[in-house]
């Protein structure tokens, strides 16, 4: 298999994850929408990495596995908190940032 | 570290007496005279006995001068000034009476002040001037002279508003302060001038406001010009202009009059014997750099002269005793720039001596009479003061006969000298207003003495229950001027009279000190010309004699007489009503109408502040609308300005 087909889904992973991030109003959703970005961004860099054989791919990949997994202890914990707060999840709940002139 | 102490002690004074009175005004105390007084007349007669152990072998005949490096003052790129101190005979002269008159006064004010609610405030600022003024006198550069000068003019302030909860009083310290800033502004500028002559073509660590420094420059500004006009020139002429505000010449003399609202003591010290003079001995600081504007020095001689008549003309209508003398002090100071201006720097230095002790005696002894008249300054309601005065009628006649230039008092001497430069150097013209004005003198000053000492009795019953002669720390201070008012001619005594012209020679001031000492003239000519003025001043004090000897009926009667003459010299040439209305009145009308009203109000606080205020509250409530708290929404922005900026990349 060439690289285009690693780079392909590479690709199509970190487009589903942003439109899900844009889109989605579900908290819970956009962080696994962020996870799928973070995924594809990774499949890129092994690809990129067995493809030129340079270990600073995998090493950068490895990187990312932790940042997910540290990000998703943080996020998880403040979806809790948000879900106790206002029994949602739901990111249209969350404005108290919003302007008081505006809109 | 010697010289720096003379300026220290009476700065520690005014520390100390500041300290105190402000402390008991705080606490509601009463102010410890006792301690105010050691510390107020103490340290600055412990100053003069520093400056006469420093200057005794200058007067002894010692020529180099004595330089004190205190500290780096500024330094800014190639710029650097030093703060330094600088002792030559002539700032050993200026320091000895500054020191010396100035103690005097400070004992005299002891008496004078008693019971003031101000006393310690008014030691306090007492010895600040003595502080400011000596730096004037010992700077070794332009700058630290602007220093002491600017310094002089505050205390200046300070003194003449010293009873501002009288209005009048507080606003003639305003008006001192703000005309000495219009002559303060020429000075400034003459500095600047200076500055960006000798800044570029200055090495790495010359000090260029130096005086030595400017010295050995002169070869350069010389040559050099300022726009189209002659560096020398118009240098000179804006330090002129500084002059003239400071030391009270046409046109800025107005404030000084007015200055007399200040208590008796500062006018004898400030006002007369040393702030005033600090033009001249500016002047004679930098001797070397007149001395190539000829131009200048015509354009002082001429202010000079015309100062000196205008002055006297206007004195001889006062009935106040300080203005008769404040005018006086306004026209000997003329005298002082005319011999400046005509070159004959030593004698304008000498007569700034000689003036200091007669006219600081003068001053002291209408303070005295005052005193004595429970505040009275009228001499319409005095007369016949000698019985109850006698020391002071003593020695403000010796005084009196000094400045009216009777032979052998000293303003014979250092008068004559002037007027005889005058006539030397080729200005017949203005030794014919000099000696207009010394006729005037004579008359004025003799009119003032016979109306407050001799003669009838005209004061009021009430007043005359009070009169007394003042304690004895004051008539000190009257006797030891009056004497040294008497002798003091005799440090010039000139050759034609057997003398040496001792003071000229040894200030040795200005390039053409060598010819000042006049080959030229006959002797004879000399001689005629002291006749002639001697017999003026003569003719003078009979006429004032036979004029108001008996009382004011007679003058006021030939007063009536001449009424468009007397109302014009009564009212001082309407000089204050004609500065008022081209100068005063259009400032108030251009700040109250336009500046005010419309830059100020319209322009200012309505366009410039609540307008850019409102049109920022707008703005921001329009860009508040992009914060709607969708956090998807946000998202996508983020989204979008990642996609431009990666656009911007890579199309770039």
């Amino acid at each position: 298999m060439s690289i285009t087909h690693y780079l392909t889904l590479a690709i199509a992973l970190f487009s589903i994850g942003l439109i899900g991030v844009v889109l989605r109003r579900n908290l819970l959703v956009a962080f696994m929408s962020i996870e799928l970005m973070l995924n594809g961004a990774n499949l890129s860099f092994i690809a990129f990495s067995r493809y030129l054989g340079d270990m600073q791919g995998q090493m950068a990949a490895f990187f990312i596995v932790i940042l997910a997994a540290a990000e998703a202890a943080v996020g998880l914990a403040i979806i809790v908190l948000l879900f106790r707060r206002q029994g949602s999840v739901q990111s249209s709940v969350f404005q108290n940032l919003k302007d008081k002139v505006g809109v | 570290m010697v010289l720096a102490w003379i300026i220290l002690l009476p700065l520690l004074g005014a520390l100390i007496n500041g300290y105190h009175a402000l402390s008991c005004r705080l606490r509601q105390q009463k102010v410890i005279h006792g301690m105010v007084n050691f510390v107020g007349v103490g340290l600055p007669f412990v100053a003069f006995l520093i400056a006469l152990s420093q200057g005794i072998p200058f007067i002894l005949g010692a020529e180099e001068p004595i330089r004190e490096n205190l500290f780096s003052w500024i330094s800014v790129g190639s710029l650097h000034i030093e703060a330094g101190l600088y002792l030559d005979r002539l700032s050993t002269l200026m320091v000895l009476i500054i020191t010396g008159v100035g103690t005097l006064i400070h004992l005299y004010s002891i008496g004078y002040m008693k019971g003031d609610s101000g006393y310690a405030k008014y030691f306090a600022y007492l010895n600040l001037f003595l502080t400011s003024m000596l730096i004037l006198v010992l700077g070794d550069n332009l700058l630290l002279l602007f220093l002491g000068w600017e310094g002089v003019g505050l205390c200046s302030y300070l003194l003449i508003g010293f009873w501002f909860e009288d209005k009048a009083k507080a606003q003639a310290g305003k008006k001192a302060f703000i005309v000495n800033r219009i002559g303060d502004v020429g000075f400034l500028l003459g500095i600047f001038a200076l500055g960006v002559l000798l800044l570029p073509g200055a090495g790495e660590n010359a000090v260029i406001f130096n005086f030595e420094y400017i010295e050995s420059q002169i070869g350069l500004i010389t040559v050099s010009k300022v726009f189209w006009l002659s560096a020398p020139f118009i240098i000179t002429l804006f330090l002129f202009v500084g002059a003239t505000g400071k030391s009270a010449q046409i046109p800025l003399y107005v404030w000084l009059p007015d200055a007399m609202a200040g208590p008796t003591p500062v006018s004898a010290l400030i006002h007369a014997a040393t702030m005033v003079t600090a033009g001249v001995y500016m002047i004679a600081r930098m001797d070397f750099l007149f001395d190539v504007a000829p131009e200048t020095l015509h354009i002082i001689a001429i202010i000079g002269a015309s100062t000196a008549l205008f002055a006297a003309l206007i004195a001889m209508v006062q009935t106040d005793i300080k203005k008769v003398l404040a005018y006086s002090t306004v026209s000997q100071l003329g005298y002082m720039f005319l011999a400046m201006g005509v070159g004959a720097y030593a004698y304008g230095v000498f007569h700034l001596m000689t003036h200091a002790f007669f006219k600081a005696c003068l001053f002291l002894g209408s303070g005295s009479v005052i005193h004595a008249m429970s505040g009275e300054q009228d001499i319409r309601k005095m007369g016949g003061l000698k019985k109850a005065l006698p020391i002071t009628s003593m020695t403000f006649l010796i005084a009196t006969m000094t400045i009216a230039g009777l032979p052998p008092f000293a303003a014979f001497f250092s008068k004559d000298h002037i007027l005889w430069k005058t006539y030397s150097h080729g200005h017949p013209i203005l030794w014919v207003m000099g000696l207009l004005a010394a006729f005037g003198t004579a008359f004025y000053m003799f009119r003032l003495y016979i109306l407050t000492f001799t003669g009838k009795s005209r004061v009021s019953e009430e007043a005359k229950a009070h009169l007394h002669e003042s304690p004895f720390n004051m008539t000190f201070a009257l006797i030891v001027l009056a004497v040294l008012s008497a002798v003091a001619g005799f440090l010039g005594l000139p050759e034609v009279l057997g003398g040496h012209d001792w003071i000229a020679h040894w200030l040795h001031l200005g390039s053409n000190a060598a010819e000042a000492h006049g080959a030229s003239h006959s002797h004879t000519m000399e001689l005629l010309l002291m006749g002639v003025s001697v017999a003026v001043a003569t003719f003078a004090i009979l006429l004032a004699f036979v004029l108001y000897r008996n009382g004011l009926e007679g003058p006021n009667k030939r007063a009536r007489a001449m009424r468009p003459l007397h109302n014009l010299l009564t009212n001082k040439f309407y000089v204050d009503e004609i500065y008022d209305a081209c100068v005063v009145r259009p400032i108030y009308y251009l700040s109250q109408s336009i500046l005010f009203t419309v830059i100020d109000r319209k322009l200012i606080d309505e366009v410039l502040v609540n307008r850019s205020g409102r049109f920022l509250a707008w703005l921001g409530s329009c860009v508040s609308r992009i914060q709607n708290g969708f956090v998807n929404r946000y998202a996508f922005c983020f989204l979008l300005a990642f996609a431009l900026m990666l656009g911007i990349w890579v199309f770039n």
